[in-house]
């Protein structure tokens, strides 16, 4: 029991740690891939390529001064930034990072939790998330701040029906809950993707959308909005707004390669002997998965640009939310015309 | 360990449901009473086994419900300058019919006394969410066909209102 | 610790907590190493540089209101529709029915979809989804301003014409 708890506080610690070191390079990528994508060099004075620049932006959280302004709602601006970053944290438990270890006759799982309804606890997280912007935004009692607040979440509110409508053709076709199951189920190269690619379409736009990026960024657009919610913040405030964008970014871009792309399964996973040496690659498979899909994320962002608000809710609601419906019902008649006649 | 567990849980969330009465600033309600389905989904899942329950609590009543009473108070700002003054004759009637609901909850309560076992008998299978669905879809099909139709009525009933909303705004 | 979901959930548990921690100790971190030189000017609230006018709490479109409340009612659908996609596709049950639950399955379903779609349509067909955009209001001026001259002038010679 012990050892148990042991072992799951170990790798609790570990995910924190990824989690946040991912984020960290994360800001460091960003500007790279823009420099890139701009023809530019990007940051390269703190150390070689730039490396060490996400440290000094780090240490310069700690180190700036933090102004609540007398007006705002001290509370809640403390309160705001809070929530979101634990909202971010929160989704990783369910991800399984790759199967078990095997060492000295003991298996650990990569996986801090595998509860069977763990799409629908990243679903309740997503859909929780919408505290943290909208009460930070409210409490700075700045008139950008709210509006960027309201903009933002009631484009998650609109943008969570239709993801969670097509998590429900993924469940359909696997049959269960369990994010382990589900990736489990992707032996090989039998991932997901082939069998719902209009599911995963609608589910990394909603993916954009929760995570605040553009071209979905209305609630901090700086040309309208100044910071958005995040106008009145500084200092490590501010670190956590920003930080927690990051992280979502991660944790949507492991979700997606979890339920569409295979997560820890990579083709010919069976002519390898070493069970342990499969589920050790099978986690750099997962993460180099999920790096392309953060870049994916940063290609977007120079490729597309913001769209209008009644578009956005417009893509949202007349588009989205009818596509993933017909996708369930299409999704449902296959399954039972297969059924009915290849068995 | 359990038990402690349980102390914890249950005393956040008693404390929080009262904060939800005391505070003074409605913002301040609601989110405490977030802080209330939260423990109550804890409960859910940790002691009855019921993750499901658990989850689509917080979805429905955190991420949906609360948001909408959020929007509400922040949108309409309903703070304490802006409030206007309560009637006695509706203080009073308030008073009666929140005793009222009182006695019933305890009618239906102090029948219900054996509930607690039941649950347990149970615990292992009714969170089980295929479970539900079987039953759901077997049993209760009838009324959960209808309930589609009462969701149809409350959409009809919130573009009424949204109507009505926007001609005044 | 019996059940295998009770000790999943309380590793969720843990990890909120973890998490409560890790911030709590970032911010008291950083308010330790910070300076402190709060005065009047930097603590208003930034309004373009001007001085901050009113109080933001005010009213709101109602849109935003009429928004949440249309997510309400699909979200609660949402979750009714959960037990069934896991149920829908069981071996065990398609088999046990001779293939009549994966029929009876679909059929409910697609009942309770449609009358989904037709919410999402009567909200539609009700112009709820579209988002208001301001009436465009053009200034009107007191004097004898004769603007439908003008436009005969501007449509005569604009060669670019207007999409409107």
């Amino acid at each position: 029991m012990e050892i148990l708890l042991f072992d799951k506080i170990f790798l609790i610690v570990i995910v924190f740690a990824v989690s946040l070191v991912i984020a960290l390079y994360s800001t460091l990528a960003e500007r790279k891939v823009s420099a890139f994508l701009q023809d530019r060099i990007g940051p390269n004075r703190a150390g070689t390529f730039g490396l060490l620049q996400p440290v000094a932006d780090g240490v310069k959280f700690f180190f700036k001064e933090d102004i609540i302004p007398s007006h705002a709602d001290k509370a809640l601006y403390i309160l705001g930034p809070s929530i979101s970053m634990i909202t971010a944290l929160m989704t990783s438990a369910v991800i399984p990072w790759g199967t078990y270890i095997t060492f000295s006759g003991r298996q650990v799982a990569m996986q801090i939790a595998d509860i069977n309804i763990g799409i629908l606890y990243v679903f309740a997280v997503v859909s929780i998330g919408v505290y943290g912007i909208m009460i930070g935004g409210w409490g700075s009692n700045n008139k950008f701040s709210l509006l960027g607040a309201l903009r933002a979440s009631s484009q998650m509110i609109s943008y969570e029906i239709a993801m969670g409508l097509s998590i429900i053709s993924i469940v359909m076709m696997t049959g269960s809950m369990s994010l382990g199951e589900i990736v489990s189920q992707q032996h090989g190269m039998d991932w997901n993707i082939f069998y719902q690619p209009v599911g995963f379409l609608i589910f990394c736009t909603c993916a954009f959308a929760e995570c605040n990026r553009t071209p979905f960024d209305l609630p901090e657009c700086e040309a309208e909005l100044v910071g958005g919610y995040h106008t009145e913040y500084s200092s490590m405030k501010l670190g956590l707004y920003l930080f927690s964008e990051y992280i979502n970014i991660f944790i949507s871009s492991a979700i997606m390669s979890a339920m569409f792309f295979g997560g820890y399964n990579f083709p010919f996973m069976d002519q390898i002997a070493s069970p342990n040496l499969v589920s050790i690659i099978g986690v750099f498979v997962f993460f180099a998965k999920i790096i392309f899909f953060i870049f994916f994320f940063m290609w977007v962002r120079w490729t597309i640009p913001r769209f209008r608000y009644d578009q956005l809710m417009k893509l949202g609601w007349k588009y989205l939310i009818p596509l993933a419906l017909a996708n369930i019902v299409i999704t449902g008649t296959v399954m039972l015309i297969k059924y009915q006649f290849f068995n | 360990m359990n038990n402690l567990l349980f102390l914890l849980l249950s005393s956040v969330s008693i404390i929080s449901a009262l904060l939800v009465i005391f505070s003074k600033n409605p913002v301040y309600s609601v989110l405490f009473l977030v802080l209330t389905f939260f423990t109550l989904a804890g409960h859910f899942a940790i002691f009855l086994g019921a993750e499901f329950l658990a989850i689509v609590n917080i979805i429905v009543y955190a991420g949906a419900i609360m948001v909408l009473f959020l929007f509400v108070i922040m949108l309409l700002n309903l703070n304490k300058e802006s409030e206007p003054t309560t009637p006695m004759l509706s203080k009073i009637s308030a008073i009666v019919a929140g005793g009222l609901f009182l006695l019933v909850l305890f009618a239906a309560l102090t029948n219900q006394i054996n509930a607690p076992e039941a649950l347990n008998s149970k615990a292992g299978d009714i969170g089980m969410v295929k479970k539900l669905g079987q039953v759901l879809f077997t049993e209760y099909l009838l009324p959960f066909e209808i309930s589609s139709v009462l969701f149809l009525s409350a959409m009809v009933g919130a573009v009424m209102l949204g109507k009505k909303d926007l001609k005044q705004g | 610790m019996e059940h295998p979901e009770i000790s999943a959930f309380g590793n969720i548990l843990l990890f909120i907590f973890g998490g409560i921690l890790f911030i709590c100790l970032v911010l008291f971190v950083g308010r330790l190493i910070r300076p402190r030189r709060p005065n009047e000017e930097k603590n208003t609230i930034y309004e373009s540089g001007e001085e901050a006018v009113g109080n933001a709490w005010a009213a709101f479109n109602p849109r935003f209101y009429v928004i949440a409340l249309v997510f309400l009612l699909f979200e609660v659908e949402l979750v009714f529709l959960f037990p069934w996609a896991t149920v829908f596709g069981q071996q065990e049950l398609i088999n046990e029915t001779n293939d009549n639950w994966a029929k009876l399955a679909v059929v409910e379903m697609l009942m309770f979809i449609f009358i989904l779609a037709l919410g999402l349509a009567y909200a539609w067909k009700k112009g709820f989804l579209d988002w208001q955009k301001p009436a465009t209001v053009s200034p009107t001026v007191g004097n004898s301003f004769r603007k439908d001259l003008y436009d005969k002038v501007n449509d005569k010679y604009s060669t670019i014409k207007n999409n409107s």
